[in-house]
């Protein structure tokens, strides 16, 4: 367990739970593994050499400093980093963090994924591997910078050690070490093998941030270049010597099986070795191009047994989500006072239903893992949230303990949650074990990847307020009808019947997931209705529809009062200091005591998850026909410490893109027991086109680390939707808007 | 055995009728950079240049194509990424996950090609790749650096570095020496 992770904010966001349980002696006698801190430089042959060959950077060859940090000879600086960069730019934030405290010269850094079978062995020197939840920075910037901060802390000591001086009269900047007293100087290059045996200091202080050279730096991405000349490999790139392809398709109703398949057809086309069962639900064709395996498995005949929810569709989970809205066995996610009793005793109520979709992450890059198994050992290629997860379902699906195993992280083709799952991990190794000793790499087509995704949970939330004569606020009540992704992925960690992640956004007054008003009496509890659609972390989570169901919510109350949306808001958010000034920043940088230009209209939303707040403001027009255009929006993050601004920046602009696109466009319907959307044409993304400008603001006053990846996801539907009410009077509590005529 | 004139290079190469070019390029020719996104000329993740133009390779069949027509991937473009609109790529660091990104340079170099000085609207127009990440709005601003990049440089500046390119708009530190 690393030192640094709170379990309670995993529980919440963990994207797979799922962590190997290894027996850890065995592991240990059964690998090179090496004590802690000591100065054995690990690298891995035969990734080394495929990995050269794919132009994957190569495993160092020098002796590490520490888990964290290895320096060359050349004073070339390779640090390593657990979290999988998957365009969010974690990769260079980490970096930059170890750098700082190590004080290396950041034009000589580069970086390299440590694996997750040398994170067993070693006791989890690199703490957590997953990356979901916006946990990327916050929840390793107290170990990756402990990491740094040992390391300069051993090379100084051994530069003092070869002058015979003491340390305390010897600094350490850009690589460089001083003698203050006789000017003398070294660099790192040339004590790192005597630092590496030094024993790593316990007593370590870190840097005052107003001394941080490199945190806050708008500095460039580490991985840019090779984004850019189509040489930064993908899983779905590798190549290895003798290696086939595999296509697969599962089971499009969720929970059936193979009935029966004919391949003697198939068995005939040119270049096909294989049509395999994977386990009892799917099949895949092996041969030697993943353009033969697909066409082929295309070609197959397949039968499936349907099974008992061969008959459900979205409009059926529709009726059961409904009736959970008035029933009796509903969970209590937070409540102050006795709201029900106080909007009963009210004048005046006002009530309204929301409901958010299911929806797909579409992934740029479809869903892909390369496997080899032998009898003795089963190696993954994969782009993967969560190396450990990954490397305890690959042992599970090998059959070999996990010491038998490794899981070889590549960037990752965008992840948004998916890729914290390991179903096609699983797969992949199921299809491999049948075809020993050749290297098989599975890729999803896109339409698997639409029928086999972790969706977007299904709710529907109904609000209501009580109101005084004055039209003030007497209680709020929500109540959440639908999905628990908790009970899909981890249901160990649903206690009491309690999924705890239904609530983001709505907790109590804290540091995680909290919401921003204070109101005389609130209530908001679930009632969990889970269809047979499996549900996963999405990006941005449950804070997504939740944020949507308060926001617009509060809108309509400010509407219904002849409030300022504005105005209202902060008159509940006094004793949310936090929320409200990314909020009073978003009204002050779009101007908010101006009107708008002519013809467009403004909608606010706010609020807290992923250790971050947010706030934005819409900007939008909608014509006569009915045709929306998002002008601008203006967002504000307070995220405590802002290790790299330029790229928090492009985390907001791309959270706008994703949260657009699902309020405009996305929706999974099912018919039959099955998704309905195959490909693109008819799940469409937000297109350049229809972007708006992004105008961010950055409030980053340290006191805490929090996450950017995700919050700001969870403000764009809100904010274009009362925009839109503003400037339509058309309210929409259901998503997507595709589904909506805001003609006039 | 049938041949495709790819990245100045004819090659050889072996496909069952109906192999889209995409992975003839993928598969065969071991040129990677061009991706698959949908299959169904959705996405753009696939585009390459065919005599310059920009077309999705994943529905165009690799046997359509004959030796004459001259067809560039992102590995052909240039041989270091040091295209007026790689270099602003560079510049503005575009890509997140950058799984869309070499189709999205591709539709990009073919634009300012065809449109040295582009609109808001040319843009909009031409640049209809999906990229889920959302790097959409630094494809724009690199779009237009790079295209006042290339009106400089033909009335004979000399060609700006990337850390000196795009300064003003985002105001990134590039550290010379770095990766970057
Ligand atoms: S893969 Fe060709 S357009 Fe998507
Ligand atoms: S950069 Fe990830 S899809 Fe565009």
């Amino acid at each position: 367990m690393s030192t640094t992770s709170n379990p309670s904010k995993r529980d919440r966001t963990n994207t797979d739970t799922a962590v190997a349980k290894p027996s850890r002696r065995t592991f240990l006698k059964g690998s090179a593994a090496t004590t802690a801190g000591l100065v054995v430089g690990f690298h891995v042959p035969f990734f080394n050499k495929q990995a050269m060959a794919q132009g994957i950077a190569a495993a160092p060859i020098s002796p590490e400093v520490n888990a964290w940090v290895v320096v060359q000879p050349n004073d070339k600086v390779i640090i390593r980093i657990a979290r999988s960069e998957m365009g969010q730019g974690s990769l260079t934030g980490l970096a930059q963090m170890v750098a700082e405290e190590l004080e290396c010269d950041w034009a000589k850094v580069s970086t390299e994924y440590p694996t997750p079978g040398q994170n067993l062995a070693r006791q989890r020197v690199w703490g957590d591997f997953s990356t979901g939840g916006s946990r990327g920075i916050r929840g390793s910037q107290d170990n990756v910078r402990k990491g740094g901060a040992t390391a300069r802390m051993m090379l100084v000591q051994a530069a003092a050690d070869e002058w015979k001086v003491p340390v305390s009269e010897c600094s350490a900047s850009k690589s460089v070490i001083t003698h203050g007293p006789t000017k003398r100087t070294t660099t790192y290059g040339k004590v790192a093998n005597a630092a590496a045996k030094l024993t790593p200091p316990t007593d370590i202080k870190f840097k005052d941030p107003k001394d941080w050279t490199l945190i806050g730096k708008r500095l460039a991405r580490l991985d840019t270049v090779e984004k850019t000349t189509g040489k930064q490999i993908y899983g779905m790139d590798l190549k290895l010597p003798g290696m086939l392809n595999a296509a697969v398709k599962d089971a499009p109703v969720f929970g059936s099986k193979v009935k029966s398949v004919d391949d003697t057809a198939v068995l005939k086309r040119p270049g096909v070795k294989k049509v395999l069962r994977v386990g009892d639900t799917a099949v895949a064709v092996v041969a030697d191009t993943w353009w033969r395996a697909k066409t082929a498995l295309d070609a197959l005949k397949i039968e499936w047994e349907d099974g008992p929810n061969a008959k459900a569709s979205s409009a059926s989970f529709a009726e059961v989500l409904k009736a959970g809205l008035d029933a009796k066995d509903a969970v209590v996610g937070h409540s102050v006072g006795d709201a029900r009793a106080a909007i009963a005793a009210s004048p005046r109520k006002i009530e309204a239903v929301y409901s958010y979709p299911h929806q797909n992450h579409v992934c740029m890059e479809t869903m892909n893992a390369t496997v080899k198994w032998t009898p003795e050992r089963c190696e993954v290629w994969v782009p993967t949230q969560n190396g450990e997860a990954a490397l305890a379902a690959t042992a599970e699906a090998a059959g070999l303990p996990p010491a038998k195993c490794e899981v070889y992280k590549i960037h990752l083709g965008g992840g948004f949650g998916r890729r914290g799952a390991t179903d096609f991990i699983r797969q992949a190794v199921a299809i491999a074990k049948q075809m020993p000793g050749t290297p098989v790499k599975m890729i999803w087509s896109r339409e698997e990847d639409m029928a086999q995704g972790r969706f977007h949970p299904v709710t529907q939330c109904k609000m209501v307020a009580g109101l005084d004569d004055k039209g003030e606020i007497t209680g709020l009540s929500m109540r959440i009808s639908g999905q628990s992704i908790l009970a899909y992925v981890a249901p160990q960690n649903i206690r009491d019947g309690r999924d705890p992640v239904v609530f983001q956004g709505l907790n109590a007054p804290g540091p995680e997931a909290s919401i921003g008003y204070t109101f005389p009496t609130f209530l908001v509890d679930h009632a969990m209705r889970n269809p047979h659609v499996p549900a996963g972390f999405w990006r941005g989570v449950n804070l997504n529809q939740n944020a949507i169901y308060l926001e617009s919510f509060l809108d309509e109350i400010a509407h219904a009062t002849n409030q300022d949306p504005l105005a209202l808001r902060r008159k509940l958010m006094s004793k949310h200091p936090k929320h409200l000034a990314v909020l009073n920043a978003v009204a002050e940088k779009v101007g908010y005591d101006k009107p708008a230009p002519a013809g467009v209209f403004r909608g606010l939303a706010q609020t807290m998850g992923f250790g971050s707040y947010v706030a934005a403001c819409a900007e939008v027009s909608v014509s006569k026909e009915g045709g929306l255009k998002i002008h601008r929006i203006v967002a504000a993050t307070d995220c405590g410490n802002a290790v790299n601004p330029q790229q928090i920046e492009a985390q907001v602009e791309g959270s706008f893109v994703y949260g657009l696109g699902a309020a405009l466009y996305q929706e999974c319907t099912v018919k039959d027991g099955r998704i309905e959307q195959t490909n693109f044409a008819d799940y469409p993304s937000l297109k350049l086109a229809e972007m708006p400008k992004v105008e961010t603001v950055i409030l980053a006053w340290g006191g805490f680390w929090g996450g950017v990846g995700e919050p700001t996801i969870a403000v764009a539907a809100p904010a274009v939707l009362n925009a839109i009410f503003a400037a339509t009077g058309k309210r929409i509590r259901d998503l997507p808007l595709k589904n909506h005529s805001l003609k006039a | 055995m049938p041949k495709l004139n790819v990245n100045g290079k004819l090659l050889d190469y072996q496909a069952d009728e109906g192999t889209p070019l995409l992975w003839v390029l993928r598969e065969q020719l071991g040129l990677t950079g061009t991706k698959y996104g949908c299959g169904i000329a959705q996405c753009g993740a696939c585009t390459v240049h065919i005599d310059g133009v920009a077309v999705r390779s994943c529905v165009m069949p690799a046997a359509a194509m004959k030796a004459t027509q001259k067809i560039t991937t992102i590995e052909g473009l240039t041989p270091n990424g040091t295209h007026p609109i790689q270099k602003a790529w560079q510049a503005l660091d575009v890509p997140q996950c950058g799984f869309c990104q070499s189709g999205m340079i591709m539709a990009a170099t073919a634009l300012v090609k065809e449109k040295p000085n582009p609109t808001d609207k040319d843009i909009d127009d031409a640049m209809t790749n999906i990229c889920r990440c959302g790097t959409y709005n630094r494809v724009r601003a690199a779009i237009h650096v790079a295209a006042k990049e290339m009106a400089a440089t033909k009335t004979g500046a000399k060609p700006k570095k990337v850390s000196e390119l795009g300064k003003s708009v985002l105001d990134i530190q590039h550290i010379d020496g770095s990766q970057a």
